[in-house]
């Protein structure tokens, strides 16, 4: 037999193999192939058949990700990967019975014993080892440094683990609250393990001999404990092979025993040749010729800040402060905005150590000269962490910080977008105030940290990455999703020879789609405005500056200090309140400075926030990772009225009958949020207990989380699966979740349909928890609307389970109605109650409307609590009574719930004090359509709208922008209002 | 030039002067069916065009004028008409669009009113939206569906699914490349004849013209060699359409694989047949029930006509009817399972596996909510019942990339080769214990 060669592109390395006669390695080779899969792949080929196999015919085969391209192109025989997995780990190890492998981007299951199975990740689920890589520069460590410090943690947080990006929303937060750097480590490894067991295996156990392969397995030591740890193997049942990177490209040598002997050199010579195919593309280089990249610059370069020296300098100088997700920004300022420092620096993973040396930096620069720090301002995401820390001040929003920095520099700007590390800010202004805000989703916030993770990746910085894109050709339409979608894309774009430069073009192309068509959601520049200020620190690459000018097609402004504008907003911001001294730490106490941070949970209420508590030298405490305002000492009044949690409250207080004739299990989820009130009601009256599922948690999540066939529904269905857990627990006689087309009808739409999801969720329950059929489980369709048949169907039904009659049925029935009829008034007229206690004490009222099933704290991440911590009274949509206010929309209105979202949005035009947030499920498909038409009612009734989307992560950071935003711009309209008065 | 009249819901009305002076855009979701429809409407007196363009910018307009998130058929429907709208081969003053409506719970309701929507945004307000629908949902004073047109219209069902079945059983295996298709194209010219004469959709006709369809398809040279057998099912038009799929049918016959797609036909019925049942589950009006009952019974009719020539003709696979197959899907889902494409896209797994297509693609847009349900959440359920179901889920969307799509179908074709050795091998091994028996039993006979 000839040698057999197997080579193994992915998306980020490139990995051979070559077998000899007796089936041994005689060579293995493992190298990153930074974007060029095709050039490597020549490379490594013509070593193998210069020095290994010395020009002999070989048989070869190539997979992985990138493979397939380099395949199609050259006639080279492809196996998928997974496929070639198997051929190793069956010839390795014959006895296995389960394969976990996870790669670059992707990660798979194989169950090997009984039915033969294989699971890949969906197109959503983001990637692993480019998921750890990212995490760790998150971290600032290496990745050797980052498995290092895995191995020895005191705590584990619960990481988002459905996507990369989900979990840096997850960690980014817990970074800069200063949480430690091991116990963030061992997360991020064991959210991988959740979401491979969870998200993967779907149900099906992990047992017997597991097999561990691919790159991350065989490198980080603390992820291989998470996975032992997790599944309880011991070490007869965890493999973990020596040369398990090389696995798949092994099989793909097995593989090429059945392929076509060939001359390597031919194979080289087909590769080389497919490379000269020419990109389709339908995005113009970004600049044709250097002569428009200087106009370019030169227009950029004219607009200018004044830079003083604190040599010369004499009076009051402001302190400025951007802690960002990724980046510090630091400035001081004189009160006429001459710069006097100014620093933008990577937060590796905790903000606290910089800015103290930072502020340090200035103390030793003024030290001695008559300069005083007369006042200091933070904004970002670290706002509360370094306020405390080092006594600034002001703590501002961003959005007041940004704006006040771009009318420094364009006083009637009427547009911003600020693309930073992580998020995408972009405000509207309108007569001087801020008028609607937009900032990324959670599912698409790559932005510029990613434009870094793929620079780096590719071994470039990002500021040359950045250039490299400038003249490129063939700019790579890589579309205008999320992250984890752009990492395909590139994947494709390889396949189809595209350069680096066109790819760096292409991304930078891609950054300026998401913020236009994803975030700000514009047709054309006329929605943006006239005057546009451009600023964050991804502005500061003139590929994506380019791509947005071009984009538009209008010039716009870019400030010199386009990174620090957040850290110059708000010394800005400090210099016009008129203080004569600041409180921020003398040099004497930063000297003496120290920080200590240390975990806790909260006991206050049923949420159990995770609290870390952040000491300093002074004794002063800062606690965060709390839901609520409690110890942010911003609760301002007690505010009396919160629909969400009234509601809930109603809800779970319904109590079962005691010594009933059975017990009846309800889970509390979905569209039992409202019809609860009902299905009480007509049981209790039957005679039976009825017995709710326990309250929503991430735990409850967790422990129903391996049956959950699709991952891309929204996080409330998700839920259901932890409930129905915690309900066959519970050793019942009967679970009660019935399938409902539709809802009550209310009169207020076209039709009164549930969603596809609501409607039939208890199929899904059904045919993917084997353990429903140990219970009875009843989740026939019923109608409700129509209440004469639902009388009839009833007995059919009921009778199925239990002895009924029909007098009993319209017995319940009739109970039924009537509690479900009590519940809508109740919440009507607490909803009214709440109205006029918010006028009567001048309090601002805010409907935050979404669905029933948005009561369940678990669910809405107690946004309910944040509102009224800001002192406003909160009513729920279905509040607001349909009859008065149901009006004409440019959809079709055939959903119960959605149609009262409409006549939410239509009732805030008839109180000074009311605004609306929509609270979005993500996933929720019926909200694409919802959400333009309420945004569209609001704004033609001259309102501002603002939307919350909400998924199981729970970080609040950008929650809390929005709504201090929005009561931000809400104050500002009523001063404006005052005046003109 | 027509004059411009709104309807009491606020449409514009595709009214009697436009049907003469107006061109009609359609989306072209089927080839084959939405062919036979377009020659249907033009012998009715529409100047109807079926969009045949393709390329990045349908869904360049797309995300810019429909909310992303939204699915994406309406992404793609919607950008193709607004591409089309601006590419200045048409008169926007002089043209129409029609689209589908089911009235359903799904999204895909609402896509006539976001196309509006995005009308608006891009500038053409003055062109009107022809809803297609049997629910009664909108009005036009200028398009009208009677009976005798809707007779026609199932006859295209019917006639498009026969083509596309005969074609694609024959394809994958004809000596000559491209013959399968050229039948098609012929008989579509053939069935435009008929319907010219007004002819061709009496069920007599219909069982004649099918005869002659099989007979002139069976003539096509082919060998019969062992190959992977995929089927396909899915959101409607993702299933269907090569713009939305990445020409999923083309890789799958390029990959070696015969394509098994089910017809059109099956959920038009199952359309039909979920109005009966919501009356049966919650009750409603008799009459309604009737009469939707009686067009539901003729299709029903023509689908056992249909089935029966396909039989007969001892060439080609003929599928299972719609009452067996609503009858398969019993123990997996409810009946009252109907947005979208409801029960019925777990029954055509169902009935696909049984019938020993074991590769099945799943196909949806991103986010699809009946697919929650109805795909990827039955398929641990199938699995359960028939182990050798190999199911792939692919999302669509204009984010996902044709090459992670490609790997996960690669994958699944692996699975079903490695699959389809072991029942040759297996088969083998029958093959020859049969063999030994019948050697033995002679000598039994002997003694």
């Amino acid at each position: 037999m000839s040698y057999r060669v197997g080579l193994d592109v992915g998306s980020t390395t490139i990995k051979s193999v070559v077998l000899d006669e007796n089936d041994q390695i005689l060579y293995q080779s493992y190298d990153r192939h930074m974007a060029k899969a095709r050039e490597k792949a020549v490379a490594l080929l013509s070593y193998i058949h210069e020095n290994i196999t010395k020009g002999e015919p070989v048989r070869l085969a190539v997979t992985g990700s990138s493979g397939l391209g380099l395949s199609q192109d050259s006639g080279i025989p492809f196996v998928q990967e997974v496929y070639s997995t198997q051929l190793a780990v069956k010839r390795n190890f014959p006895d296995t019975d389960v394969i976990i492998e996870l790669g670059g981007e992707d990660a798979k299951i194989l169950f090997l014993s009984g039915v033969p199975e294989v699971r890949m990740n969906g197109s959503c689920a983001g990637g692993t080892g480019a998921f750890i890589d990212q995490m760790a520069i998150l971290l600032g460590v290496d990745l050797d440094e980052f498995d290092e410090l895995s191995l020895h943690y005191d705590k584990l947080y619960t990481i988002a683990s459905r996507c990369g990006v989900f979990a840096k929303s997850d960690v980014q937060p817990l970074v800069n609250q200063g949480a430690q750097k091991n116990d963030l480590a061992a997360s991020i490894f064991q959210a991988v393990v959740n979401q491979t067991i969870g998200g993967l295996a779907q149900g099906r156990d992990i047992e017997g001999k597991v097999i561990f392969l691919g790159g991350p397995l065989s490198f980080f030591k603390g992820l291989r404990q998470r996975f032992t740890e997790t599944l309880r193997l011991d070490e007869a049942h965890a493999v973990f092979p020596e040369n398990g990177q090389y696995y798949i490209a092994m099989g793909a040598a097995i593989y090429a025993e059945s392929t076509e002997e060939m001359s390597l050199a031919d194979a080289v010579e087909q590769l080389k040749n497919s490379a000269k195919k020419t990109v389709q593309t339908t995005i113009e280089p970004l600049f044709e010729n250097e002569e428009e990249y200087q106009e370019f610059l030169q227009r950029h370069n004219a607009i200018q800040v004044p830079y003083l020296s604190p040599e010369t300098y004499e009076g009051k100088a402001y302190l400025g402060v951007d802690a960002g997700s990724t980046t510090t920004k630091i400035v001081l300022i004189s009160p006429e905005g001459g710069i006097l420092y100014e620093k933008y620096i990577s937060n590796r993973g905790n903000a606290v150590p910089i800015v103290r040396e930072a502020i340090q930096e200035i103390y030793r620069q003024i030290a001695g000269k008559p300069i005083t720090i007369a006042g200091a301002g933070v904004t970002g995401y670290g706002e509360e962490l370094i306020k405390n820390a080092f006594h600034l001040d002001f703590g501002l929003v961003e959005t007041v910080a940004h704006y006040t920095a771009a009318r420094f520099f364009m006083p009637d700007v009427d547009f911003i977008i600020d693309i930073g590390g992580q998020d995408m800010k972009c405000f509207k202004m309108k007569n001087g105030a801020v008028d609607s805000i937009m900032l990324n989703e959670a599912c698409s916030s790559g932005c510029g940290s990613f434009l870094e993770t793929f620079a780096t990746a590719l071994g470039y910085t990002v500021e040359t990455f950045a250039k490299e894109g400038l003249f490129a050709r063939y700019p790579v339409d890589l579309g205008s999703r999320c992250t984890v979608f752009m990492n395909s894309s590139v994947k494709q774009a390889q396949k189809d020879g595209a350069t680096v430069q066109d790819i760096s073009a292409g991304l930078s192309v891609s950054i300026v789609k998401n913020a236009i068509y994803k975030v700000i959601r514009a047709n054309s520049p006329k929605d943006l405005g006239s005057n546009i200020v451009v600023q964050g620190g991804t502005f500061l690459n003139d590929a994506v500056l380019r791509a947005f000018e071009k984009e538009l097609g209008i010039h716009v402004v870019r400030t010199p200090i386009s990174g620090l504008m957040g850290a110059y907003g708000s010394a800005l911001f400090a210099s016009r309140q008129g203080l004569q001294e600041s409180t921020l730490l003398s040099p004497e106490e930063l000297e003496q400075f120290t920080h200590t941070v240390s975990v806790a949970v909260c006991q206050h209420c049923e949420n159990h926030c995770r609290l870390t508590v952040n000491k300093f030298a002074d004794g002063k405490t800062y606690i965060s990772g709390n839901k609520c305002e409690r110890y942010t000492g911003k609760l301002k009044q007690q505010i009396a009225y919160n629909e969400y949690e009234y509601k809930y409250h109603l809800l779970t207080s319904l109590k079962g009958l005691k010594n009933g004739k059975g017990r009846i299990g309800i889970p509390l989820v979905l569209n039992m949020y409202e019809n609860l009130p009902f299905w009480h009601a007509f049981f209790t009256e039957l005679g039976y207990e009825v017995v709710l599922s326990s309250r929503s948690s991430r735990e409850l999540y967790i422990s129903g989380q391996h049956t959950i066939p699709s991952d891309t529904v929204c996080y409330p269905a998700k839920l259901v699966h932890g409930h129905m857990e915690a309900l066959l627990k519970e050793n019942l006689d009967m679970i009660f979740y019935p399938c409902m087309s539709y809802n009550f009808d209310e009169h207020a739409g076209d039709n009164h349909y549930n969603c596809p999801v609501v409607a039939y969720y208890p199929e899904v329950i059904d045919a993917n928890i084997p353990a429903m059929h140990k219970t009875t489980y009843i989740m026939d369709y019923l109608g409700i609307h129509r209440r004469k048949d639902f009388e009839k169907k009833a007995v059919e039904v009921f009778s199925k389970y239990f002895p009924v009659s029909r007098a009993e049925i319209q017995r319940a029935s009739d109970k039924a109605y009537a509690a479900y009829e009590k519940y809508r008034n109740e919440v009507r007229s607490y909803a009214q109650k709440a109205i006029a206690y918010a006028e009567e004490n001048h309090f601002p009222i805010i409907v935050l409307a979404g669905r029933p099933y948005h009561v369940d704290p678990e669910i809405n991440h107690g946004i309910d609590k944040l509102i009224t911590g800001y002192g406003a009274v909160v009513i729920s949509e279905d509040g607001i009574p349909l009859e008065k206010y149901k009006r004409k929309v440019h959809v079709l209105n055939q959903w119960t719930y959605h149609s009262r979202l409409y006549a939410a949005a239509n009732a805030v035009k008839d109180y000074d004090n009311m605004s609306l947030i929509q609270l979005v499920s993500f996933g929720c498909g019926v909200d694409a359509i919802t959400t333009d038409e309420v945004r569209s009612i609001l704004e033609t009734d001259g309102q501002i709208y603002t939307q919350i989307k909400i998924d199981e992560i729970n970080n609040l950071g950008a929650t809390k922008i929005r709504i201090r935003s929005l009561f931000a711009a809400l104050e500002e309209r009523r001063q404006k209002r005052a005046q003109s008065e | 030039m027509a004059e411009l009249k709104y309807a009491k819901d606020g449409h514009l009305i595709f009214t009697k002067e436009m049907k003469k002076e107006y061109k009609i855009l359609a989306p072209n979701m089927l080839p084959i069916h939405f062919e036979l429809i377009r020659n249907i409407f033009v012998n009715e007196g529409y100047d109807m065009e079926l969009l045949q363009t393709t390329g990045p910018n349908i869904v360049s307009e797309g995300l810019q004028n429909v909310h992303n998130d939204t699915c994406y058929p309406c992404l793609l429907v919607v950008g193709q008409f607004i591409d089309a709208l601006k590419s200045g081969k048409y008169d926007p003053n002089k043209t129409a669009l029609i689209i589908t409506q089911t009235g359903g719970g799904c999204r895909a309701s609402n896509y006539i009113h976001l196309l509006r929507k995005a009308l608006h945004k891009a500038g053409f307000d003055q062109v009107p939206v022809i809803s297609l629908n049997l629910s009664g949902l909108e009005h036009n004073s200028g398009f009208k569906l009677s009976l005798g047109l809707l007779l026609k219209l199932i006859s295209a069902l019917l006639y498009g699914d026969m083509l596309m079945l005969l074609a694609n059983q024959i394809r994958p295996y004809e000596t000559q490349p491209g013959a399968a298709d050229q039948n098609v194209t012929k008989w579509i010219g053939i069935l435009a004849g008929y319907y010219k004469k007004s002819s061709g959709f009496s069920m007599k006709e219909m069982e004649k013209t099918f005869r002659a369809m099989i007979e002139d398809f069976a003539k096509i040279p082919f060998v019969r060699t062992p190959k992977i057998k995929v089927g396909i099912v899915g959101e409607i038009y993702v299933k269907y359409s090569p713009l939305a799929n990445n020409n999923l049918e083309q890789f799958l016959f390029r990959e070696g694989a015969e394509v098994i797609v089910p017809g059109l036909l099956d959920f038009i019925l199952f359309k039909f047949d979920n109005r009966l049942v919501d009356i049966d589950l919650y009750g409603g009006n008799p009459v309604k029930y009737k009469v939707v009952g009686l067009l539901k019974n003729y299709m029903l009719r023509a689908q056992k006509v249909y089935i029966q020539t396909l039989k007969e003709s001892g060439v080609f696979d003929a599928p299972a009817d719609f009452e067996t197959i609503k009858k398969m899907v019993k123990p997996f889902i409810g009946y009252g399972a109907k947005m979208g494409e409801g029960w019925l896209l777990t029954a055509e797994m169902v009935e696909l596996v049984h019938s020993g297509v074991e590769n099945v693609v799943c196909a949806q847009p991103f986010g699809c909510l009946p697919n929650h349900i109805v795909g990827k959440g039955m398929i641990r359920k199938i699995r359960n019942e028939m182990p050798h179901a190999n199911i792939v889920a692919i999302d669509y969307d204009p984010g996902a990339t044709k090459v992670n799509q490609e790997n996960r179908l690669k994958l699944m074709l692996a699975t079903a080769k490695d699959r389809m050795q072991e029942q040759e091998r297996e088969q083998k091994k029958t093959r020859l214990q049969v063999r030994v028996k019948e050697e033995k039993e002679p000598i039994a006979v002997h003694e």
